[in-house]
């Protein structure tokens, strides 16, 4: 009954995207040009005319090219180190974005239904969430007696504050006409909860959880990079790219940022699946 | 609840009493009368029809016999039962008058039979089981078989209508409020709502407090027909339709029909431009 989205012409495009991309990128890093081939000849004239001079500008030539990183891809692929920085990476995602779901949906529908609460812990929120998670490294590694939970910590902050105020918009926003039948019809207030209110606010939380996941990639990569790598080998993909830039190894930095995308999409994909699963009414729109 | 003290002939439950009901509401200082000194009374079983212009302070009276807001003086009756009145606090919303709502107010997240088997289990009444037996069963005689396991997002609106008013009726109540139900669907399909809220009607016999703001439909389908004055609200004209039931399509190019419009039409009109004059918007 559900329209499948992914048809063989969508799938078609985004495979032609995605070859024209390395195309245009295997030709810009081979040449020896400043902006890829001599396409921009012309424009370069007219710059160099203005007075620019070439070392000024980024040079596409400086990028490996994609055939130089896959490459390497296929040298690292069989290394154990390189799948532990993935699984590392991970752990760590799925530690601090799991944190985030168990306490922010819980306390994000907290300040939602009471009034109170709302009172007492919406301005000390909204103080702590422009801060943003990096700023909190440093104290972070003060403050937990590892390193890895440390990382994890700040990792969490990246999806609560997003869950928190999605599912705090969504529970308030819930039309006053499901409350009114609801309590027509003789719910108790439990049953408000459990029936109205946290149906209607799923919704939110998928979308919550999609951008809080999305952040978390961000931040773990980032504060991988910070804390260094931290004795024991292998310790994220952030940290590889950081490693792979000190030891001068320019192909391995594009595998990692690579390798991170994929992560991010692969755990989107996840966690998009998961909310079809739970909100089946919204699939039919 | 207790027994009606005076018990009405043929049909014994669902009388409204409204009497002398004022609704000032003070949103900000600013005092605004929306119902003025309004009576009404309603007889059990009986469609009354609530017409006034849009913002006239009709659905304030519906929300004040559905139990979800206070009156600021007055008395609201329910087959004797106070249900609010000057000094003592309001009854709580309950089974005995469920309300359809405007825009609707199906459970998108719940099936057409999860929001119809709804009420009774949250009453306690039937078991979840018991409650799908009576929705099925429910549902065929409304014409909605087929659609049972579908979401309401996946059905047309006038289907949806139908599945909110068999979801009310689900909780045996004493009267239904409708809260113009129709006003969102076009002239063809309200013409086929009209016809089936009837025919539900005459199987199930309960109250039904209507509001639209459409003569027409007013006529065409009640027992009493009350023409508001604009805001503040109360009765300018009532009119008992002595147009026999059942009805049916038919009745609309009768003469006695047009008869009503043409005595009525006028009143409607008058406050249709008072209020369009003080501008009054959706309330």
């Amino acid at each position: 009954m559900a329209k499948r989205r992914f048809s063989t012409k969508s799938l078609g495009r985004g495979l032609f995207s995605i070859v024209v991309f390395l195309i245009l990128w295997e030709l810009g890093s081979s040449s020896k040009h400043w902006i890829g081939a001599d396409f921009f000849g012309p424009l370069r004239d007219a710059l160099g005319a203005m007075g620019f001079k070439k070392t000024w500008l980024p040079w596409i030539g400086m990028i490996p090219a994609p055939s130089d990183v896959l490459r390497a891809w296929a040298g690292v692929v069989g290394d154990s180190g390189y799948w532990q920085s993935w699984y590392k990476s991970f752990l760590r995602v799925m530690a601090g974005f799991t944190a985030a779901m168990i306490l922010g949906i819980p306390f994000g529908l907290l300040l939602a239904v009471n009034r109170t609460a709302f009172g007492i812990g919406f301005p000390v929120f909204e103080v702590l969430r422009p801060i943003p998670p990096l700023a909190w490294v440093p104290a972070a590694i003060i403050f937990w007696p590892t390193q890895e939970l440390s990382i994890a910590f700040v990792t969490f902050l990246g999806a609560f504050y997003t869950i928190v105020i999605n599912v705090v918009g969504g529970a308030r926003s819930i039309d006053v006409r499901f409350f009114q039948a609801a309590r027509s019809m003789g719910s108790s207030r439990w049953d408000i909860f459990r029936r109205i209110i946290l149906p209607a606010t799923l919704p939110s939380i998928v979308v919550g959880s999609a951008v809080g996941m999305g952040i978390t990639w961000e931040v773990v990569v980032a504060a991988e990079m910070i804390s260094g790598g931290g004795g024991t080998g292998g310790n994220g993909l952030g940290f590889f790219i950081w490693n792979s830039y000190v030891g001068g190894s320019y192909e391995l930095i594009v595998v990692g940022m690579i390798s991170i995308g994929i992560a991010g999409f692969i755990s989107s994909e996840l966690l998009r699946a998961l909310g079809k699963f739970v909100t089946p009414w919204l699939r039919l729109r | 609840m207790g027994a009606a003290p005076d018990a009405q002939p043929a049909q014994t439950r669902g009388a409204i009493r409204i009497e002398d009901v004022v609704k000032i509401y003070e949103p900000d200082g600013a005092a605004v009368m929306a119902v003025d000194h309004c009576s009404l009374e309603i007889e059990a079983g009986e469609i009354c029809m609530i017409v006034g212009p849009s913002g006239c302070g009709k659905t304030t009276l519906l929300n004040a016999i559905a139990g979800f807001h206070d009156i600021t003086s007055g008395r609201i009756t329910l087959d004797g039962d106070v249900l609010c009145s000057t000094g003592r606090p309001k009854a709580e919303p309950g089974p005995d008058r469920v309300v359809v709502f405007q825009n609707g107010a199906l459970f998108p997240w719940k099936t057409n039979l999860q929001n119809v088997a709804f009420g009774p289990v949250m009453q306690g009444k039937l078991t979840v089981r018991e409650a799908r037996e009576k929705a099925l069963g429910m549902m065929a005689d409304a014409g909605l078989a087929g659609v049972e396991n579908n979401y309401p997002g996946e059905i047309s609106s006038g289907m949806r209508r139908r599945v909110e008013i068999v979801r009310a009726l689900m909780n045996d109540p004493k009267v239904l409020l409708l809260d113009e139900p129709y006003r969102a669907l076009d002239s063809l399909t309200k013409s086929v709502m009209h016809e089936a809220l009837l025919e539900i009607y005459y199987k199930n016999k309960v109250t039904i407090f209507f509001i639209t703001h459409d003569l027409e439909e007013a006529i065409f389908l009640g027992h009493k027909v009350a023409i508001m004055t604009t805001r503040p609200c109360k009765p300018k004209k009532v009119l008992e339709v002595n147009i026999p039931h059942p009805r049916d399509y038919g009745v609309l190019t009768s003469k006695r029909f047009r008869e009503l419009i043409e005595e009525t039409s006028e009143a409607v009109h008058e406050e249709a431009i008072k209020a369009f004059q003080t501008g009054e918007k959706e309330g």
